[in-house]
């Protein structure tokens, strides 16, 4: 993303690298809190990332705890209600909260950081090292994600978050790795790479201090995704049961639910609030997604074009 | 033509990597299932049997390159090996058992949702930011962020336990039915079918709908729909013949992508209203230890989605006339 009301203002020369540096901080902040969509989804990031902090500090009982209200109805003592074995429903979905939102962005990252590795590395030295990075790439795409998943957490001895992020992150990886690629690829060419190249910078400062900073919009929506991937993944990983079914996190709460039939019981206050988070943290990731997207590009912002305009009031007439 | 021989010849090599993978994951991840399928069996049979069963299931002690070969051999011949849980039904059968059931409820659901879902981004471009638009982009957006499990769970609540307007589990009625070609057994179908297949297309519209919109949004400022609107043509012919046909290139290769997930699409909806098929059946494999099943649905998944990749590409090739001039 380049700011070019910004690069015509840079005064002569005078101006520090530190100064500079905060104007584009600020004008960068103008444009993703101009853009409705992502300060909506920031908003909801924001809050989620307080109640993970925050959630078990504030509430230190202990989620697995026991007691005698067994499937009690949100009240005023137990605000979301009990499981069959009257755990408090809230304080699970709360002190959940760390556990999912944790698992999911470190496994996002990771697998964004693998794929930019390998998609800059690919696209940038070409040749060999191209095809033999592509031709994984494109075999790890091919493979079905879920299934795949599955049949290695039933496999893997060691049930708990490590080998659910570790299958999520395999499975995660290859489809971010192909459109770095292919963007690095008609990045390698331009000019300010080759003016890197001719002054005899090392292939690594290249790679990642020349090129990288200009695909950060998409390394940034790819980040997203695939922690919304990773979110929704580990979830339905954790929902059959592959994960660590002590720990408490949202998908644990599903495999707890599930096996007790909290929907013959009529337990829906069991079901509702996991999947409502994760559904709504999903929805504000895939906002921020979506502003980043019009930021980029400009088609796809809310404000009218003449045309579009003039279309729809043609219609109007002939309506 | 040298472009259709390199692309078979990748997926040749990815098929031999699904292949590979699903041969070594079980045998080299400490938890040997062979192992604890035996320690499970050990002292309640007799040697002999036990010794048998191990043939039967293949286990053996050769070199892993000899085994390696061995299930190469064994998988040419169509030989997936014993279900566990279906003993002693061959993997090969269950699978063809089963595979009916993903393939009517996924596939329709798939069509209904990529119609739908494309004809609504359609209208949804056109009249970008009306009330439509405004409307149904956010509320899309919410959905395909819903873990469609969790749809599954609530739907299943509301229409099946709450209102009783749905069965709220399995394919059909076993107490009155039994699969064959009647009116009653089609009907009883079609009824818990309903639910799972309401799930599907409403977690997966989103994607279809978004898709076409942004596409759309980028064709309608071309040229051309300028030109056929100075050209006083209806407003439905630019829409459909002018802006929609060109932006539809990208849904109908994630269409044909996504046919190749219609055999796997499901299994988490399937699960949630034990729903016979691929799904409900690599769950019970899952839950049952039944790794001969597992390797087996796991392969049959993965050459369905290589299959609907290398169709993609032949879509692509047909359709899209600057491919092939580039490549010729």
């Amino acid at each position: 993303m380049s700011i070019p009301s910004f690069e015509v203002n840079l005064p002569s020369s005078e101006t520090s690298e530190f100064s500079s540096q905060v104007h584009r901080l600020r004008d960068m902040w103008r444009l993703v809190t101009l853009n409705r969509k992502v300060a909506f989804g920031l908003g909801i990031l924001v809050f989620f990332v307080l109640v993970a902090i925050f959630g078990p500090i504030i509430l230190t009982k202990d989620p697995n705890a026991f007691s005698p209200d067994i499937l009690s109805p949100p009240s005023a003592t137990h605000w979301l209600g009990t499981t069959q074995t009257g755990q408090d429903v809230f304080l699970q979905v709360v002190v959940g909260t760390r556990v999912s939102l944790l698992l999911g962005f470190i496994t996002g990252l990771v697998a964004t950081i693998i794929s930019v590795v390998v998609g800059l590395a690919g696209g940038y030295f070409g040749g060999v090292i191209d095809d033999v990075l592509s031709m994984v790439t494109n075999v790890f795409l091919v493979l079905p994600g879920l299934p795949l998943a599955i049949v290695l957490a039933a496999f893997l001895p060691y049930k708990g978050p490590l080998t659910i992020g570790f299958v999520t992150v395999i499975t995660g990886w290859s489809w971010g790795a192909r459109v770095l690629r292919s963007q690095t690829l008609s990045m390698r060419s331009r000019e300010f790479v080759e003016a890197s190249k001719a002054s005899g910078e090392s292939s690594m400062r290249i790679i990642f201090f020349e090129i990288l900073p200009n695909e950060i919009a998409i390394v940034a929506a790819e980040l997203l995704g695939t922690i919304i991937y990773a979110i929704l993944a580990e979830t339905g990983l954790e929902y059959l049961g592959l994960g660590d079914v002590t720990t408490v996190s949202w998908g644990t709460m599903f495999y707890w639910a599930g096996n007790n039939d909290a929907i013959l019981l009529g337990a829906w206050w069991w079901i509702l609030p996991p999947g409502l988070c994760i559904a709504v943290l999903g929805a504000g990731l895939a906002f921020i997604n979506f502003g980043i997207d019009e930021i980029a590009n400009p088609r796809l912002r809310k404000e009218p074009g003449p045309k579009v305009d003039k279309i729809s009031k043609t219609r109007e007439v002939a309506a | 033509m040298r472009h259709l021989s390199r692309r078979i010849g990748f997926y040749l090599v990815a098929l031999w990597a699904s292949v590979t993978l699903n041969f070594l994951i079980p045998r080299l991840t400490p938890g040997n299932p062979a192992g604890s399928m035996m320690a499970r069996l050990h002292g309640r049979v007799s040697p002999q049997s036990l010794h048998a069963l191990e043939i039967a299931f293949g286990i053996t002690h050769d070199p892993l390159w000899s085994q390696y070969l061995q299930y190469l051999n064994n998988l040419l011949h169509g030989d997936l090996g014993i279900s566990i849980t279906y003993y002693p039904t061959p993997v090969a059968a269950v699978i063809a058992q089963e595979i009916p059931w993903t393939l009517m409820l996924v596939g329709v659901s798939l069509v209904i949702s990529f119609v739908l879902g494309t004809l609504l981004g359609v209208l949804v471009a056109w009249r970008r930011n009306s009330t439509l638009d405004s409307l149904f982009s956010p509320l899309f957006t919410f959905f395909s962020a819903i873990p469609y499990f969790w749809l599954a769970l609530i739907l299943l609540y509301i229409l099946g336990y709450l209102l009783n307007w749905f069965p709220i589990n399995g394919g059909y009625d076993t107490t009155t039915t039994v699969p064959e070609l009647s009116p009653d057994f089609i009907w009883s179908a079609f009824q818990h079918g309903i639910l799972p297949a309401f799930t599907i297309v409403i977690s997966s519209i989103a994607g279809w709908l978004l898709g076409m919109r942004n596409a759309m949004i980028t064709t309608l400022s071309e040229d051309y729909v300028l030109m056929a609107e100075a050209k006083g043509l209806s407003q439905r012919r630019i829409m459909f013949a002018y802006a929609a046909r060109n932006a539809i290139l990208p849904n109908i290769t994630s269409f044909a992508l996504s046919l190749g997930f219609v055999v796997s699409g499901a299994l988490l909806t399937e699960i949630v209203f034990s729903y016979p098929g691929i799904g409900y059946a690599l769950y019970q494999a899952v839950e049952n230890l039944d790794y001969a099943l597992l390797q087996g649905l796991f392969l049959i998944i993965a050459i369905a989605v290589l299959g609907a990749n290398f169709l993609a590409d032949l879509i692509y090739v047909a359709l899209d006339p600057r491919v092939r001039l580039e490549r010729n």
